[in-house]
């Protein structure tokens, strides 16, 4: 049996809303699933299921009230669920990455340097990271002058494409995508479809939100359904 | 009928004296260090030489020659006034001479004729603190000479070549005493700056309003900071003096008419005459002055 | 986790007579980290900044600094000799006012060539072009060099002390509100030079800010702190998006979103 690159054990989260008299808002319970590599893994079910709270959780994003987010880390088995700050940077660094549904823009910065940049933070030179980021841009159809400019002012669709590409940009083994096609048009939604049978074929292992049908069907290997982790709503 | 009233030899009380003694020693003890003293009044205005005065006064004994200088000159209202005063209250001989002079209290300048063993040379300080421009802060600069932080001083001199393309301080050129202590030498021309290095003599600084004394003392190294790229260097004068040609001393311009005329002579007036008594003509001697006159 | 931290903070509180500037925090602070140190005024940030810092001692605690020659010392312990040499050579502190970190009588350029002339520096050509490289890398026009800081607008004089505080490469650089009382505009600009130059430099910095976005876009890692005490720490990101102390909640739900 190989063993799978992410590895999600047990794993319950609650909200509590201590702005609202402390209201307890239960999320997901006992969640389990295993994303192995060149496999692409995607999360089910209806909006309010948990899905996105879940892709934060895998990322270190929201912290877990119990169980193991376990990454293949250098060999190694790594429990994001407990790891210091620390080790949740150095495993978004080298281990998992991760294409949000929004683009959290910093004034100033280019678009190619914000590609650039999760390339330069592990270690790879100004001139390499500037082509890498360059070659995906022109594969997501981004209008060549809008590359040296900030993404700011870039309309939805543009944001994402540049939010793709900052996420593939890199080889990390496991990928999480939040609905990376949500505001793309037909063909750009197609050239992310292939990039994802090519991150599968180099053995990376993802986890997805896809709502649009058509690509979920194309990029799925398994689904599971987050509403199976529903919480008993009462207590 | 004299109605001059009786002070105490040279004017301060022993008590007076004794403090006094004790920071020059402690001032000569730690070279280059400013050592706090309990100032007093003394008859004529800060700024005119109160810190010097205290200090001659405090040191001077019956048998000593006294010389006063300012400018360099011997025949200054400043000087001719300490002179007297000293002539008064201590009944002590005075000179012009340098070579004869026990104790030599002078005003922005060190005398041409190298001092030598048995000599004191007693300054009058404005200002001794050489990081006041900079800092302002007393506590804070107390601090930096107790922790030898002396980049500030660089600073100054930065500036200075920043906004002259070289080191424009002419005068109160700071230097660094025996690699410990940066001091300010009193305003005196950088000229004299190599002439404290090793001196054989004693050099003792006042300043009464800023109630300071710092001493120099004998056969210690005195550097004037500069940069690498920017070595210290003295002022050169291209003409010698116009009364007695010399050649190699600090030379001050004096106008002659109104009609751009001037010449450039000796500011040590005594080193200046003993030239032209020995039969050294500059290209003036003799009649110009007179004319201007 | 490899490599070792460059700062260790424990039980470190200040008392002033019976009121709590700030009590018993501990923390450690790796090579390359960004911590932000956010909460309101009063709530102890600054006391713990000035600290840390050993602008100010502490009540009781340590914190313990892991030289350049890698001994660990207690700071407190350290003669203020060794403090002061610290400040201006291993050590950076970016001012809220940049009156209070820079000299504002003497040129940009001597600005930032004071730590070098401090360390012994004493060649004026090689200072310059120091000063001329660190003021363009901080997007002040070299034709500045000579110009005294009171010229200066307020993005130019923070700009101005972060190169007079890098010039000599520290380790470490507190910030106490860097951004505070600058144009929203002025501040982005601050902001990314910031990001760029800690993460190009790998410096390690402790920045206090009552701003959380800030905190965000230049921090690894960050401290809630209310009354003097850290409520809650963590993952930037974290803290930001999941927060799960009361205080924090409340916080987050402050900011204004655009």
């Amino acid at each position: 049996m190989v063993t799978p690159l992410l590895s999600v054990r047990d794993v319950a989260k609650t909200f509590t809303m201590h702005l609202r008299d402390g209201a307890v808002l239960p999320v997901v319970l006992g969640v389990g699933f295993e994303v192995h590599a060149g496999e692409c893994v995607v999360l089910g079910g209806p909006s309010g299921a948990g899905k996105s709270s879940l892709l934060k959780m895998v990322y270190g994003n929201y912290g877990v009230d119990a169980g193991q987010i376990l990454l293949q880390h250098r060999g190694q088995p790594t429990d994001l669920a407990t790891a210091s700050p620390r080790v949740v940077l150095e495993l978004r660094r080298d281990t998992i990455g991760y294409v949000s549904q929004f683009l959290r823009t910093v004034p100033r910065v280019t678009t190619l340097d914000v590609i650039a940049e999760p390339l330069r933070s592990r270690g790879v030179g100004r001139e390499e990271a500037q082509t890498r980021a360059r070659a995906l841009l022109s594969q997501l159809n981004l209008p060549e002058q809008l590359w040296s400019l900030p993404p700011a002012t870039f309309s939805g669709g543009e944001q994402q494409r540049v939010n793709i590409a900052r996420g593939f940009v890199t080889d990390h083994p496991v990928l999480l995508l939040d609905e990376p096609t949500a505001s793309l048009d037909a063909g750009n939604r197609a050239v992310v479809v292939e990039m994802i049978a090519e991150k599968k074929r180099a053995g990376a292992a993802l986890l997805g939100i896809f709502h649009d049908e058509e690509v979920r069907a194309a990029v799925a290997d398994r689904i599971v359904d987050v509403t199976a982790f529903a919480p008993r709503r009462a207590a | 009928m004299s109605f001059a009233p009786i002070y105490n030899f040279a004017y301060l009380d022993e008590q007076t004296k004794r403090m006094i003694r004790r920071a020059i020693l402690k001032a000569i003890a730690i070279p280059g260090y400013q050592v706090p003293f309990a100032s007093r009044e003394m008859p004529m205005p800060f700024g005119w030489g109160t810190g010097g005065v205290q200090v001659t006064a405090a040191i001077i004994g019956p048998e000593d020659v006294l010389k006063v200088i300012d400018q360099g000159a011997d025949d200054t209202t400043n000087a001719v006034s300490i002179r007297a005063f000293f002539a008064k209250v201590a009944k002590v001989a005075t000179t012009t001479h340098t070579a004869e002079a026990k104790i030599i209290q002078t005003r922005h300048r060190i005398p041409e004729k190298t001092l030598g063993e048995g000599q004191v040379l007693v300054y009058q300080v404005p200002i001794p603190e050489p990081l006041r421009f900079l800092e302002p802060r007393e506590t804070e600069t107390r601090k930096m000479h107790a922790l030898q932080e002396y980049g500030l001083m660089h600073v100054k001199l930065y500036e200075d070549i920043a906004k002259h393309g070289r080191i424009a301080t002419t005068y109160a050129y700071p230097v660094k005493v025996e690699g410990r202590y940066v001091m300010d030498p009193s305003p005196t021309p950088k000229f004299d700056n190599p002439k404290m290095h090793m001196s054989e003599a004693l050099q003792l600084f006042g300043a009464g309003r800023e109630k300071r004394i710092y001493a120099v003392p004998p056969h210690t190294a005195v550097v004037s900071l500069d940069f690498e790229d920017h070595p210290f260097e003295i002022q050169h004068f291209i003409e010698p003096c116009a009364l007695c040609a010399a050649t190699g001393v600090y030379l001050d311009e004096v106008i002659l008419d109104d009609h751009g005329g001037h010449m450039f002579v000796c500011s040590d007036t005594d080193n200046c005459e003993e030239r032209r008594d020995a039969g050294h003509r500059g290209k003036l001697a003799g009649h110009s002055l007179e004319a201007a006159e | 986790m490899t490599g070792e931290p460059l700062l260790r903070v424990s039980n470190l509180s200040k008392l002033f007579g019976s009121r709590i500037g700030c009590t018993e925090v501990s923390f450690a602070l790796w090579p390359g980290e960004v911590l932000a140190v956010v909460g309101e005024s009063g709530s102890g940030k600054t006391t713990l900044l000035n600290c840390v810092s050993t602008r100010l001692e502490p009540t009781s605690g340590v914190a313990e600094y892991r030289m350049r020659d890698e001994n660990w010392r207690n700071l407190y312990d350290l003669s203020e000799a060794e403090r002061r040499f610290l400040m201006r050579t291993d050590w950076g502190f970016v001012h809220q006012n940049p009156a209070d970190g820079l000299r504002m009588t003497v040129s940009a350029g001597a600005n930032v060539g004071e730590r070098l002339m401090a360390v012994g520096d004493r060649h004026y050509g090689r200072i310059r072009s120091t000063a001329l490289d660190w003021l363009n890398r901080v997007e002040i026009a070299g034709d500045r060099i000579d110009d005294e800081p009171r010229g200066f607008s307020g993005g130019m004089r923070q700009r101005l002390q972060i190169a007079r505080n890098l010039v000599t490469s520290p380790r470490l650089v507190f910030m106490d509100e860097p951004t505070g009382g600058l144009d929203v505009s002025v501040q982005a600009r601050l902001l990314d030079l910031l990001r760029s130059l800690v993460s190009e430099l790998g410096l390690a910095a402790v920045i206090v800010t009552h701003d959380l976005a800030v905190a965000r876009l230049l921090s690894h890692r960050m401290m809630v702190m209310k009354d003097g005490r850290v409520i809650e720490a963590g993952l930037t990101d974290r803290v930001l998006d999941d927060p799960r102390e009361p205080y924090t909640q409340l916080l987050v739900s402050s900011i204004l979103q655009v």
